[in-house]
């Protein structure tokens, strides 16, 4: 057996999504046959407001390289205000893990409507691109969650 | 002032108003008085108020607003804005709290027993003035250190590179010994139930194999008191550590300051927090933090 040091990085990507939204918009870019990376899982959540800084940090210390939230557009959230509560908790969770070092890259939001399975493909496509550029998630890491 | 607290907390003892008295108590180390429930009018002799006298007593309303009869607390006008947060968040029930304001020339840092110059806390402190209270006892004659920037040391850790950010909190962190004092003294911190306590999900006591377990106490405990952290400085001030606790909370402060407008938790009971408002039309999107710097 020979050592090379050459491995292929896949990342893992936790994606919560909305339920109302974009877990449709996922839907509809499966139906209509939308390629997306296969290293992003969904979670689905009933509102973007669900979402509690631990989820993200719990799915970082379960091995992912990246967490991206997704939700309905401001104004058209299924309980109607959730998801502005959502944008200031994120942005302040985002802030506060870049102030510790953790790279900025590795979380991110973005509004995905029912209709936009397009979107939903290539925010995917972009988000992944960009977690294999940032390499693995070694700042947030939790060895003991680590089979490998 | 000591003496005036002493004779206050009598009279209010002695005519029934009050049923207990919450204050600081004498110990064995001058620099190391107590938080301590006064009932008897003898005990008052044991009642100290000094630069030692440093903890924020409002937490301890929490429960002693359940007890039966009226408590009367010292606070000083930094711990006011503790106890405004808490009676704004129905914690303490303000009918039962007698509160009695008292000056404030700063607090001692105190580090093995010794006094060691002034609390990082007082050196930024710009609370001058009690925001809650039903009678004040003030001594003119303290002055307080001169305050310095109290984001400084926020706007310095923001001016370097992610790396070196991320190195200085592993420097910080690392050190920590999860003894929770941090979480306990935190008069905001104050659920019954914490997943910190929880043997279920790791995060209960220090691993000694990883840093995540340090990272994600710390993010928590700091983010979970986000929009109502009044920037007491309690927790920087117990953690036996010396960890900059207080750089966390500020950021968060500082953040919502410049996003959301200013905010200081505790000035008052009716202004809704940070983070239960919104503004549909203006707030940033979190993509903000790729582009200021
Ligand atoms: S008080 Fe200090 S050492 Fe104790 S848990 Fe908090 S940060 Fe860690
Ligand atoms: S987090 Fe620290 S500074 Fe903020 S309220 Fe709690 S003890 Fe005070």
């Amino acid at each position: 057996m020979q050592i090379t040091g050459e491995q292929t990085f896949t990342p893992l990507i936790t994606a919560f999504c909305c339920n109302w939204c974009s877990y449709a918009g996922a839907d509809l870019a499966g139906t209509s046959r939308l390629a997306y990376p296969a290293e992003v899982r969904i979670i689905k959540v009933p509102c973007s407001c669900r979402i509690n800084p631990l989820f993200v940090l719990r799915a970082f210390q379960k091995g992912a390289d990246g967490v991206i939230i997704c939700g309905c557009h401001p104004g058209d959230c299924h309980y109607i205000m959730g998801n502005y509560y959502a944008r200031r908790r994120m942005t302040l969770l985002f802030s506060l893990l870049d102030f510790m070092g953790i790279e900025r890259g590795r979380t991110h939001l973005e509004w995905v409507s029912a209709a936009e399975g397009a979107k939903f493909a290539a925010t995917m496509s972009g988000f992944a691109e960009n977690i294999h550029k940032l390499g693995k998630n070694r700042r947030l890491e939790d060895l003991r969650c680590k089979s490998s | 002032m000591q003496e005036q607290l002493r004779i206050l907390a009598g009279k209010m003892l002695a005519d029934g108003r009050a049923a207990r008295v919450l204050g600081w108590k004498r110990t064995d180390f001058e620099t190391a008085p107590e938080p301590s429930f006064f009932t008897a009018q003898d005990d008052l002799s044991e009642l100290v108020y000094n630069k030692y006298c440093a903890a924020n007593l409002s937490g301890f309303m929490i429960g002693a607003g359940k007890r039966d009869g009226v408590t009367v607390v010292f606070l000083k006008p930094c711990d006011t804005y503790s106890f405004n947060q808490l009676v704004k968040e129905h914690q303490i029930d303000r009918a039962k709290a007698y509160v009695v304001g008292v000056s404030c020339g700063g607090n001692a840092k105190v580090e093995e027993m010794e006094d060691v110059g002034w609390l990082e806390r007082c050196l930024v402190c710009t609370k001058h003035d009690h925001v809650v209270y039903d009678e004040l006892v003030l001594d003119e004659s303290l002055s307080r250190p001169e305050a310095q920037d109290r984001f400084g040391g926020v706007t310095r850790l923001e001016g370097l590179q992610s790396l070196e950010r991320y190195e200085f909190w592993q420097g910080e962190l690392s050190t920590c010994i999860r003894c929770n004092a941090c979480r306990n003294v935190c008069p905001a911190c104050n659920c019954k139930k914490c997943v910190f306590d929880s043997a279920k999900y790791d995060t209960a006591a220090k691993a000694n194999v990883t840093t995540f377990e340090e990272q994600l106490f710390h993010i928590i405990r700091a983010y979970h008191v986000a929009g109502r952290c009044t920037d007491c400085g309690e927790c920087a001030r117990v953690c036996p550590q010396d960890i900059k606790l207080q750089l966390l909370n500020r950021k968060i402060i500082k953040d919502i300051n410049e996003l959301y407008g200013e905010f200081q938790a505790g000035q008052d009971t009716e202004t809704l927090g940070p983070l239960t408002a919104f503004n549909a039309d203006t707030d940033a999107e979190p993509s903000i933090v790729h582009t200021r710097g």
